[in-house]
């Protein structure tokens, strides 16, 4: 099966910093990655240069057989982290989910496309939220609707930045469910950065562990043992040390 | 009221309060949902700093106040995109640099500057044929965007990094935004006026922002409101022989305190200032 996404020794410089370097790993559709790492340690920077927003520096991106510049819109859907959106834009979920369809925010909706982005909204369960205002969405919901939103161009990598910031913990559960289905049902891949260990070791197929640069790649046991943790972080933390010990 | 329409200067001065009272509230939306008030200001006074050397130069002063004040937003943008500044700031610094550009070269201009009050406060009666196939010119430019750039400028105005992951050219599209915000300034501050310029540019999308809850909605009330008050203002104007540019701004803010008070007494009783339309 060829690889979703295949990264070989990336470096991203950002002035003269060089923020990430040495970056390998891939990952296979079905697979659910997440990427783990301290503050600070280029986990936001590998997703922007993977979307396309910061350039590499070095090594090469392949997605879906190209590199990410080059990739047709639709194939990788990316989820924001929910701080970075004007929440006081006058929008519906409705519209948010339609702005996929060319993208481009969307005019005065027709028939054709209000259906396509109902039927998005109904595959994560957010059916109800059609006509709400962005404004009033809880994180939960908004994340929701962005998955919505990111599954509708039949995306085939799914990148999230931080999905749980401002989720509580049963939206979270809801938002890794959705997220396995995607992987299992519909042969996608999911690429996330998260600070939730626990959901990393219960969710995540895959584990990329980096500190600048990559400290371990591979199963969720094997790349966050003890000595990668420590090295990562400097110490073995009390979340890591109750997974480790359960 | 009628009888207003028989004078030629005013039958200009209607035109060019709709060409102008259209596009600035329709630019409006994104200048006031990307909280960029102070821009309409800072090119106003752009507008200044040329309209002055024109005035120094004894050319038309639009033909030098367009290209001088084009200049100053694409280099605003730059700023924002190329420093650490902020937006606000970079506005506030050419702000500055153009006023006191404006003032020297009026100082170095030996006849008295009735011209430049006409340029500072706005007058009906100095709309002429060329400021009206400038305005239209700029009208249409502007109609130009609705099928292509609305929707991408909305987009980059909600998200700009999901607009810029979706191959959207953010940055290429925000110098066009800014260099018909410019233009649009130019042609408008005859009538309206420097000083009272930025008002218009804000205060109808403001007040469409307070009555809708669409993006595609709020962008058609604004032109609504910014068309018709600019109508209504320059007939009050007329009738009551107040300046134009200040008339149009208070039916305009008179507009605009109305939706701010339903929307205030909305979300006292809990509603969240639910919109109108």
């Amino acid at each position: 099966m060829s690889p979703t996404i295949s990264i070989t020794n990336l470096a991203v410089r950002l002035g003269n910093r060089e923020v990430i370097t040495g970056i390998s790993f891939e990952a296979s559709p079905g697979d659910l990655v997440a990427v783990l790492g301290p503050n600070g340690s280029g986990k936001s920077t590998l997703v922007r240069s993977l979307i396309g927003l910061v350039p590499y520096s070095g090594g090469s991106v392949n997605i879906v057989g190209c590199p990410p510049g080059d990739c047709s819109a639709g194939v990788i859907g990316y989820v924001p982290q929910i701080k970075s959106l004007d929440r006081s834009f006058p929008a519906q979920a409705l519209e948010l989910v339609a702005s996929a369809h060319d993208n481009a925010w969307p005019g005065f909706l027709g028939r054709e496309k209000k259906a396509w982005s109902l039927r998005a909204l109904d595959r994560v369960g957010a059916g109800h939220l059609a006509a709400r205002q962005v404004s009033e969405l809880s994180g939960g919901e908004l994340q929701r609707v962005y998955l919505a939103r990111a599954m509708a161009t039949k995306a085939r990598l799914l990148i999230l930045d931080e999905p749980e910031t401002g989720i509580d913990a049963a939206g979270t559960s809801d938002l890794y469910a959705l997220l396995e289905a995607f992987c299992r049902d519909e042969g996608g891949t999911v690429l996330l950065v998260t600070h939730d260990w626990d959901a990393a070791l219960h969710h995540a197929s895959k584990v990329l562990l980096i500190k600048q640069h990559q400290i371990s790649f591979g199963a969720p046991e094997d790349a966050l043992s003890d000595a990668h943790v420590r090295t990562a972080f400097g110490h073995v933390g009390h979340a890591h040390s109750v997974q480790s010990g359960s | 009221m009628i009888e207003a329409l028989s004078y030629p200067f005013f039958q200009r001065a209607l035109i060019a309060a709709i060409l102008v009272g259209g596009t600035a509230s329709y630019l409006g939306v994104f200048v006031v949902q990307r909280k960029l008030s102070f821009l309409g200001a800072g090119l106003a006074h752009a507008a200044f700093g040329g309209v002055a050397l024109g005035l120094l130069l004894g050319t038309e002063p639009l033909w030098v106040a367009l290209p001088f004040t084009v200049l100053v937003a694409v280099a605003i943008n730059w700023i924002k995109r190329h420093t650490r500044l902020a937006g606000d700031t970079a506005v506030g610094v050419f702000f500055a640099v153009a006023v006191a550009l404006g003032l020297i070269f009026l100082s170095l201009r030996r006849s008295v500057n009735v011209d430049a009050f006409t340029y500072l406060f706005g007058s009906v009666l100095a709309v002429g044929p060329l400021d009206l196939i400038l305005g239209a010119l700029t009208a249409l430019l502007a109609l130009a965007t609705l099928p292509r750039l609305w929707g991408r400028w909305a987009y980059a105005t909600f998200d700009p990094d999901a607009a810029r992951a979706d191959r959207i050219p953010v940055d290429r599209h925000d110098y066009v935004l800014f260099v018909l915000l410019a233009v649009t300034v130019v042609v408008s501050v005859k009538m309206v006026g420097i000083i009272l310029m930025a008002a218009i540019l804000v205060i109808p999308a403001a007040c469409s922002r307070l009555i809708t809850s669409r993006f595609v909605v709020m962008t058609a009330v604004s032109v609504v409101i910014g068309v018709t008050s600019s109508i209504a203002g320059l007939f009050v104007a007329y009738e009551a022989d107040l300046p134009s540019g200040a008339t149009i701004v208070l039916v305009q803010a008179g507009l605009f305190f109305l939706a701010a008070l339903r929307s205030a007494r909305h979300a006292k009783a809990g509603g969240h200032g639910r919109a109108l339309v």
